[in-house]
């Protein structure tokens, strides 16, 4: 045909392998809705602290005390990047399963078992060097976390059961199993009633980073942990094989199937990887924060990892970017708490008020129209 | 009610999708509107029914000029707009589907679904359309769904109907039944707009000719005088061949057998009924049928995407019954699927990325887990130019490229393997002339190289035109089996309706 297109005969290949850059379009969404989703969500959470009785004056406290707790020292930093870390990790596996097409909702049970196996490999076994028994507890943790989500994709994969139903019920079964766990030998200590683990021995605790400069600095390798996997997770997707298998069955099982992927595999895959995330996300909050393992240690972190993997696009620099900004209003929630007494709840309500907002770009559009170039009439000739 | 189109432009961002358009559309009349896929005629409709709002240009109705902010406005001025991919709700009965929007009220609101199922029965009895007002829609076959969307225009009191590609998914007796109706409608005095890309059907059925390329009016005709070739030159801007250029067949060893085949489709029932099928090196075989008579499900079992509950499927003399999608790749066999949006391609994709979608494993470009995107870069700069593809670059999503084009990057990437037998279900659905001609082309010249082909298509055209062997399926069994290149389009049309045919039956 090319000899009747002569305009075509000029085409170089290197116009057609060219890398087209982000439209203008896609940097507004990434960038500016989520900063004006945070705007808008401190004002409306102004607005809700004068509505249960908070002194304006106290609102700006309050406001000062989110940020100095934040990013305001060293310490605050140390604080932020200690809440990213877990978070970030198991969102991260979160958003592998939206890659893939699944609705992954039991990263909080993979996280609490994982955990789990992390501080029973962390106490028990005296006598190892850290180079070996740290390592041990992590993979022990990101096993059995993996081990855990694979039921969900087995389930799925062999019987058709829903993720969303499966993950939930694991979650519950997880959380149960933990208590009990917690309330008997060998796990619970020694002489307590309550239900808590023994301690994990200093052999296997993830090591401090800035306690050179100060030891109270609980910032631990935890973050680096998280940061490396989000270069493993970008390098999965974007780099390899089963990355490309991952996107294809996300985005169109159809066509997937015609191509001869293997569903199922695939969808057993997925959840394992995720699971080994989150259960790595157990880990260091046991080995590197909390040295034990109580009741609903994980707080709720399997669940805010579903926000941030929302929030982040299911893109891996996004959902460290978003797991950051969570890490951030966790400090300075605290600090809010402490310096303004402004109650943890409206932190949580501010947190859901950016969820929301970035959740509804086009909402922000319309709210802030002067912050956009004009949208483009979107449809095609035919 | 005449219609009157001056002028209009309408553009979407640097792109010109129509360009000064002058039409007229006259009562009692049929425009056909011929250009190819990305030619500006949906853009144009979509305009006239109020879905986009031109750039410049003015709509007269009856020498009045009117201006539609919406679908709705449109609608009240008496346009209709029969959509190529049907708006029904497959539950609901005919008559529900029919007042759905304009829901017909006794008091306090009560749905009159009485009065409603009286004026869809008028209006079917004083079209000719029999169709019955109780009938549920997923029950009922293409031909006669086409007919609900017809009536849905007449209830809402149009007077110019728009046809949106009509007949793209009719059976050859469905679209002689649509073209009655037509006539039936244009002698009610309605105006009526057919567009398309099928140069025999604009000739059958309309008084005039608009060709659009470009987004332009690029000529005029008239259906007495002007001839195929006239118009294909119009549409396309350059000389088409409708003739595919065929060497005698070299027809060699068998790569396919299919022996007693049995398939169930999603609901459990025999699709598939004891078919057996030969495909050798350097043939063509095509399979005439109308749509559901079981050619999807068994070319779903060739390809090993459905499993045959009886029968043994051989290539290249092993038995693959049960191997995997992936196995059969390996040995050979590529699959252009009929539906290319659902499963020929990813939409989300970039055209390198689904350049790769079946071959990404190979040693070509991986190794290990490691995807090797440079390659994969290169393969997909290769199909694109090797296989026309219009794309301005590889990182264009596959979804925005034109129907035409989506195809032709399947076609290229199955070719592009190292194949063996290639299965072409409706390589050319929905697919303008210039990339039919092309894709016939690289088809044939695959097998003119030694390549089995086997083509599934309910266009009779394309499997007259394409095939060495031609056989026809009718609920699920091959009832009749005929050599290509004879003048054997009545006995064939006969045996996809089941009727008594002359050929021996397989």
């Amino acid at each position: 045909m090319s000899e009747q297109e002569p305009q075509r005969e000029g085409w170089l290949a290197e116009d057609l392998v060219a890398r087209n850059l982000l439209s203008r379009f896609d940097l507004e969404d990434i960038v500016i809705v989520p900063i004006l989703a945070v705007v808008t969500a401190l004002i409306l959470g102004g607005l809700v602290m004068l509505a249960t009785g908070v002194t304006p004056h106290a609102i700006g406290q309050a406001y000062l005390a989110l940020v100095t707790g934040s990013v305001g020292s060293l310490g605050a930093i140390s604080e932020t990047l200690t809440a990213a870390a877990p978070v970030t990790l198991a969102a991260l596996g979160v958003a592998l399963g939206f890659r893939t097409g699944l609705f992954n909702i039991g990263a909080e049970g993979q996280i609490l078992l994982g955990g789990m196996a992390a501080v029973v490999v962390g106490f028990s076994l005296p006598g190892l060097p850290w180079f070996i028994h740290l390592p041990l507890a992590l993979i022990a943790g990101a096993l059995v976390g993996a081990a855990w989500a694979a039921v969900a994709g087995w389930l799925k994969a062999a019987t058709g059961a829903h993720e969303v139903i499966t993950t939930i019920m694991l979650n519950l079964i997880a959380s149960e199993l933990t208590g009990f766990l917690l309330r008997n030998p060998p796990i619970q200590k020694p002489g307590r009633p309550d239900p808590i683990s023994k301690s994990v021995l200093e052999s296997a605790v993830l090591p401090k980073l800035l306690a050179w400069y100060d030891p109270n600095l609980r910032l631990n390798l935890g973050i680096v942990l998280a940061v490396a996997a989000v270069g493993f997770v970008a390098w999965l997707l974007f780099r390899t094989t089963l990355g490309f298998e991952f996107r294809a069955t996300g985005l169109n099982p159809s066509a997937s199937r015609y191509a001869g992927m293997r569903s199922g595999l695939i969808v057993v895959v997925v959840m394992a990887i995720a699971g080994a995330l989150a259960g790595l996300a157990g880990a260091i909050q046991v080995l590197g924060v909390l040295g034990r393992a109580s009741p609903g240690f994980s707080g709720g972190v399997g669940f805010d990892a579903i926000a941030v993997a929302l929030l982040g696009r299911s893109h891996p620099v996004g959902v460290l970017v978003a797991g950051i900004l969570f890490g951030a209003l966790d400090a300075g929630g605290r600090q809010m708490q402490v310096m303004a007494g402004v109650r943890i709840d409206l932190i949580a309500i501010v947190q859901a008020l950016i969820i929301v907002f970035v959740a509804a770009p086009l909402l922000m559009r319309a709210v802030f129209p002067w912050a956009f170039s004009r949208r483009k009439a979107v449809g095609r000739a035919g | 009610m005449d219609i009157e189109l001056n002028g209009i432009t309408k553009r979407f961002g640097a792109l010109v999708a129509n360009s000064n358009i002058n039409l007229r559309i006259r009562a009692g009349e049929v425009l056909g509107l011929l250009g190819e896929n990305g030619a500006g005629k949906s853009t144009l409709m979509n305009v006239l029914s109020g879905l986009y709002r031109p750039d410049e240009g003015e709509i007269l109705i009856d020498g009045k000029a009117v201006a539609f902010s919406d679908a709705k406005d449109a609608i009240h001025a008496g346009i209709g707009m029969v959509h190529q991919h049907f708006m029904l709700v497959p539950v609901f009965t005919v008559a529900e589907n029919v007042i759905l929007g304009v829901e017909p009220t006794g008091r306090f609101d009560r749905l009159d679904l009485k009065t409603a199922r009286a004026q869809v029965s008028e209006i079917s009895a004083r079209h000719g359309l029999s169709v019955d007002p109780d009938a549920i829609i997923e029950e009922m076959p293409v031909g006669l769904q086409q007919r609900v969307e017809i009536i849905k225009v007449l209830f809402r009191s149009a007077n110019v109907i728009i046809f949106d590609e009509p007949t793209a998914v009719l059976t050859p007796q469905e679209v002689t039944e649509f073209f009655g109706i037509v006539r039936s409608l244009r002698a009610a005095g309605k105006a009526l707009v057919f567009i398309t890309h099928k140069l025999h059907e604009v000739l059958e059925v309309a008084d005039r000719i608009s060709v659009l390329r470009g987004g332009k009016v690029v000529g005029e005709a008239d259906p007495k005088t002007a001839t195929d070739a006239e118009l294909a030159e119009m549409m396309v801007g350059r000389s088409v061949r409708f003739a595919v250029e065929r060497r005698a067949s070299g027809a060699g060893a068998t790569l396919l057998e299919a022996r007693g085949l049995r398939v169930l489709n999603e609901r459990d029932e025999l699709a598939v009924d004891g078919v057996d099928l030969d495909i050798h090196a350097g043939e063509v075989v095509g399979i005439a049928g109308v749509q559901g008579n079981g050619q999807t499900e068994l070319v779903e079992a060739l390809t090993g995407l459905r499993s045959a509950v009886a029968g043994t499927i051989t290539f290249l003399g092993h038995d693959i019954t049960g191997t995997s999608v992936r196995e059969r790749h390996r040995m050979g066999m590529a699959h252009v699927p009929e539906d290319r949006q659902r499963s020929g391609m990813i939409a989300d994709f970039s055209v390198a990325e689904d350049s790769v979608l079946d071959s990404y494993y190979d040693a070509r470009f991986s190794s290990g887990l490691s995807l090797h995107w440079r390659q994969v870069d290169t393969e997909a700069a290769r199909i694109v130019r090797e296989f026309d593809v219009r794309t301005g670059s590889i990182r264009t999503l596959a979804g925005h490229l034109s129907g035409g084009n989506q195809q032709k990057l399947v076609v290229g990437r199955e070719l592009s393997r190292v194949v063996k037998l290639i299965i072409a279900s409706q390589p050319t659905r929905g697919v303008d002339v210039g990339s039919i001609e092309y894709i016939h082309g690289r088809l044939m010249q695959a097998r003119d190289n030694g390549v089995g082909v086997l083509i599934v298509s309910t266009e009779l055209d394309e499997i007259m035109a394409m095939s060495d062997r031609i056989l026809v399926m009718f609920r699920g069994r091959v009832v009749a089996e005929f050599p290509g290149g004879g003048d054997t389009v009545g006995e064939i049309g006969l045996a996809m309706a089941g009727g008594v045919s002359a050929g021996a039956p397989a």
